[in-house]
């Protein structure tokens, strides 16, 4: 087998119930080395569960699932030296300094003294913790503790890394500094196994994009043929009387109006050309709006589009 | 490397880890060798006089009165020290397996047994540092052992192999809560039994059902073991029977932890 066909992760008919609630039903993945793979879907839907499967933590009831080549089951600990992982738990020590914590996670990888020191030096470095790498980690803030899990989990240099929600629960810019992280593995052709309740994430870093609901993947591809099938983008008129409704539904042809709220909902890729056409041709009309908003498809939109159904807790997600 | 290199390795890392932890949070180490010495006090300076004077020839390590009894509680106080020392063990695993490190433990290519004897070792150096600040204790009050140094090296193995035994129980009881609050709950019995045995007083002294309880409960083979090689007071089949108390109870401790260790599923 040549690198180009070997698939980083590959997974057939994987099943998992916990007392006789079934969590994954007939799950097959496929991950190509060296790219991103996002695994969407809302709490519950069994998201962690596949991680841990994968990453050796839990058997799964039946299936087989293969990581850097190796079977999770019967060969698991090669797996374990080809995979890193990050939960969704912070699994630091918090009794430790960040720099401490790297330096067990290279003495675990049996770095040796002067190597591991120097590679614990540079992933504080990486990660922009140079500088509180000697204070204890119960000090940190939620966006370091976060940044020194993910420097924990590149110590060994994995070939095949695993991040269970990176960025629930981080600020915005918190966010966008992880983001930034995983892209630059991305970069370096590190395969990245990444769990997500936000579209918008696994859009921005992944290559391909699985949907998973109620422990089923119902949809999967590269981001743009997800998007496709998603009708969720468009812009909501509000009016202040039925007449103005009625008036801006003759103008929209595309338009769909709410006759009890007056909300007239415009079908809209989001740009600010198609925007603005729809304001000329309101203005030109003489059609009076109350306000107006722009709606971008979340994962809610995806889910509603595959399923027909809304996630179960839509409010949670931005 | 071979596989056993790497055990020992990883298990060296693992105790360093939890020294270090140790360190870091000295109280809960104050806390548990301040319960003995309390006790020790209290039961010197307050019931000594009194229990001295009922003390039977021979008990008391051949002194009257307060001294006597000093004599006489010390290898209680000594076995307490462990029971509440393991309390900590208890604590310190249900911390790390409520947490998420664990989890990064075993997405690891480590040694499986690193994690939990990385634990009990800590706790074995953890438990006899106590033993000697408190026997250290003891002897400042006035304990005075007179054991040769055969006594003492026997001494000194009963008490790391029965150690050991409450360190495996208490690991395996700190596996099985689901909480760190339940951790450090459940192994607090350990430090009733030195009472419910002839740790405090000879057995012979209490009424019919608790006197068979505290006869045959593992706790009084061990003290009176502990007893005659540090003050001469006679062992008997005492020995055999702590050796196989402790022995027995390591072993189905290890058991239980290991199944409990490697069966864990989820959170």
């Amino acid at each position: 087998m040549t690198a180009e066909d070997v698939a980083a992760i590959e997974a057939v008919g994987m099943c998992k119930s916990f007392g006789g609630t079934v969590v994954l039903d007939n799950v097959d993945l496929s991950v190509a080395e060296g790219t991103v793979f996002g695994l969407l879907g809302p709490n519950g839907a069994g998201k962690t569960t596949i991680v841990r499967i994968l990453s050796t933590l839990t058997a799964a009831d039946s299936g087989q699932a293969r990581v850097a080549g190796h079977d999770v089951l019967s060969n698991a600990d090669r797996v374990r030296g080809a995979i890193g992982v990050t939960g969704q738990f912070s699994a630091v020590d918090d009794l430790f300094t960040g720099e401490e914590n790297l330096r067990l996670m290279a003495d675990l990888n049996h770095l040796g003294r002067t190597a591991g020191r120097r590679r614990a030096a540079e992933l504080l470095d990486t990660f922009d913790l140079a500088e509180a790498g000697r204070k204890p980690v119960s000090t940190y803030s939620g966006g370091m503790r976060r940044r020194l899990d993910l420097a924990m989990t590149l110590v060994g240099s994995p070939r095949v890394i695993f991040l269970d929600e990176p960025t629930t629960g981080l600020d915005p810019r918190g966010r966008r500094t992880m983001w930034d992280a995983i892209r630059d593995l991305a970069a370096e052709r590190v395969t990245i196994f990444l769990t997500t309740q936000y579209l918008e994430e696994a859009d921005h870093l992944a290559d391909r994009i699985a949907v998973l609901d109620h422990g089923r993947i119902v949809a999967e591809g590269t981001p743009g043929e997800l998007k496709r099938r998603i009708p969720g983008a468009h812009i909501e008129l509000q009016f202040t009387d039925p007449d103005a409704l009625r008036a801006g539904e003759r103008v929209l042809a595309t338009a769909s109006a709410n006759w009890d709220d007056l909300i007239l909902r415009v079908p809209n890729d989001g740009s600010v050309a198609a925007l603005r056409r729809v304001l000329d041709q309101l203005d030109v009309a003489g059609v009076e709006i109350a306000q107006l908003s722009i709606h971008t498809p979340d994962l809610d939109d995806v889910f509603f589009a595959v399923t027909g159904h809304r996630s179960s807790d839509a409010a949670a997600v931005s | 490397m071979s596989a056993l290199n790497y055990t020992v390795t990883d298990s060296t890392t693992m105790l360093r880890r939890n020294l270090r932890r140790l360190l870091r949070y000295p109280s809960m180490t104050l806390m548990l060798v301040g319960m003995p010495l309390v006790f020790l006090l209290l039961f010197v300076y307050v019931f000594g006089g009194q229990l001295g004077a009922g003390l039977g020839h021979g008990l008391n390590g051949g002194r009257a009165g307060r001294a006597g009894y000093l004599n006489y509680l010390t290898p209680g106080i000594v076995l307490m020290t462990v029971a509440a020392a393991v309390q900590g063990t208890a604590i310190v695993v249900a911390m790390d397996m409520t947490g998420g490190i664990i989890d990064r433990f075993r997405t690891m290519p480590i040694a499986r047994a690193s994690v939990l004897t990385g634990h009990v070792l800590a706790s074995l150096i953890q438990t006899l540092i106590s033993l000697a600040v408190v026997l250290g204790v003891a002897v400042a009050l006035g304990f005075r052992p007179h054991a040769d140094a055969v006594n003492w090296l026997a001494a000194i193995g009963l008490l790391a192999l029965f150690t050991l035994a409450l360190i495996w129980l208490a690991t395996a009881l700190g596996l099985a809560a689901k909480s760190v609050e339940t951790a450090s709950n459940t192994p607090m019995f350990l430090t009733l039994l030195p009472f419910l045995g002839s740790g405090f007083v000879p057995t012979a002294s209490m009424p019919a059902g608790l006197r068979q309880f505290a006869t045959y409960q593992p706790f009084t083979a061990v003290t009176e073991t502990l007893r005659g090689l540090l003050t001469g007071t006679h062992i008997g089949s005492n020995a055999l029977g702590a050796v196989a108390c402790s022995l027995g109870i390591a072993l189905a401790s290890y058991l239980w932890a290991r199944r409990l260790y490697n069966h864990r599923e989820a959170r």
